[in-house]
């Protein structure tokens, strides 16, 4: 896999180190899996934030709707 | 004579192909219509900063920068004119919608992923949130959780939105079936009464903020220029928002942001990579809503299209619109365009809380 990453970046790792632009990157394959919690955690808060809008909307509209 | 070209030998390659980019940037603005409110000042603000001993670099953009960007403002003042020009009706009448707005932004979280097997925690995070396909927002995450790359992020956000059209339907035609895009919604117009529409912006900034502090100035502000809309008692204002503040605000901005498009800091493999990465988290945003709606009509009795999920993310209101006409490009009688402005509507409101949580997660 690594090679694979230096296989396609290693031109432009050449073309940064040729000016006087520096890079600071990295390849950890590992830190895919270390950042799957946050992945879970952001999906789940985000659902439950807009299922609580949801029902906050569909009160505000059964209290307030027009009457017919 | 010395003065004719003695900065002119001060060029370096590095300036003169940043220059080019400003140029191409000025290009794709006038030419392809490409976000040009933004990518023109970006443009001409790229070439000013590549300039060498260029007094703009370090006077003028580098004050609008500290006076408008390094501290949110004018993302958040840009905000106030977003929230005026929303109709958050259609979602008022069909609240069910919102869900596809938190389901298109798994984009985000799948990209932070991404991002980080190349980016400190912080970068990946910053990165990430190019997948909000929301500017502002984009630019007010970067900016507070202090990343180098908010140049690169702010391109990337911009011209994804603006390729939203090429970007959209292959990903949308390659995950659903013809007979999954002819299914057809009929649009109920629920009857949305005033108190409604201007309870909704305070409840909405009350839950969100309440839940995620981080997030407070940008649904605040977003929903105060919802609130002057709906007020009615405040038209000027709400007219003023819209067109005078937001104008003058996006010129500010996209001039200042070129303060980070200096041969240093945006010509590296770190750029290519953002770049990579942003597309990746449109493709992704657009997968999720798509799939969370086949998901859901697994259990539904009414159907839903499940193109009006890609409508989820943020890109207002040209995601929107791409659906609708998809949609009658199948079928000439299926109008999809209430429901997919209502998903994109609510996009609008799930990026800013995604950008929230991202800030709860990294930020100080």
């Amino acid at each position: 896999m690594m090679n694979l990453f230096s296989l396609l970046f290693g031109g432009f790792y050449a073309l940064s180190a040729s000016g006087n632009a520096e890079t600071t990157l990295t390849f950890e394959p590992g830190n895919f899996v270390d950042m799957l919690g946050y992945m879970g955690k952001g999906m789940l808060v985000i659902f439950v934030i807009i299922g609580i809008i949801v029902v906050a909307t569909l009160l505000i509209n059964r209290l307030f709707s027009r009457k017919k | 004579m010395e003065i004719l070209y003695k900065n002119l030998l001060a060029f370096q390659w590095e300036q003169l192909v940043m220059i080019l980019i400003g140029c191409l940037l000025i290009f794709l603005a006038i030419r392809k219509k490409m976000e040009p409110t933004l990518l023109l000042p970006m443009g001409f603000g790229t070439i000013l900063v590549n300039i060498p001993a260029s007094d703009a670099l370090t006077g003028p953009i580098k004050e609008l920068y500290e006076a408008g960007i390094a501290n949110e403002l004018f993302p958040l003042l840009l905000f106030i004119g977003i929230g005026a020009m929303i109709d958050f009706g259609p979602l008022l009448s069909n609240p069910m919608l919102m869900l596809f707005g938190a389901a298109a932004q798994f984009g985000i979280f799948f990209t932070l992923c991404m991002a980080r097997m190349f980016f400190s925690e912080i970068d990946a995070a910053s990165i990430s949130i190019i997948g909000a396909a929301d500017g502002p927002t984009s630019i007010a995450v970067a900016n507070v959780l202090g990343s180098e790359y908010v140049g690169a992020i702010t391109v990337a956000a911009y011209s994804y939105m603006a390729l939203v059209p090429m970007i959209q339907p292959p990903v949308i035609r390659l995950l659903t079936t013809r007979k999954e895009r002819l299914i057809r919604m009929p649009y109920e117009q629920a009857s949305v009464s005033k108190l409604t529409r201007i309870l909704f912006p305070i409840v909405i900034t009350i839950v969100v903020s309440a839940i995620v502090p981080q997030a407070t100035s940008l649904i605040g502000f977003l929903m105060f220029g919802n609130l002057i809309r709906e007020c009615t008692v405040l038209d000027s204002l709400s007219e003023t928002a819209q067109k005078v503040l937001a104008n003058l605000i996006t010129i500010f901005l996209g001039i200042s942001v070129s303060f980070n498009m200096t041969a240093a800091q945006f010509l590296k493999v770190d750029t290519l990579l953002i770049l990579g990465l942003g597309l990746v988290a449109f493709i992704v945003d657009t997968a999720g809503g798509v799939l969370f709606a086949k998901f859901l009509n697994l259990f539904m009795k009414k159907k839903v299209n499940p193109m009006i999920g890609a409508a989820g993310i943020s890109a207002f209101p040209m995601s929107g619109r791409i659906v609708h006409k998809m949609g009658l490009a199948e079928d000439p009688q299926n109008f999809l365009l209430m429901h997919s402005i209502g998903v994109n509507v609510s996009g609008q409101i799930a990026s800013v809380v995604a950008g929230g949580i991202i800030l709860s997660f990294f930020g100080a």
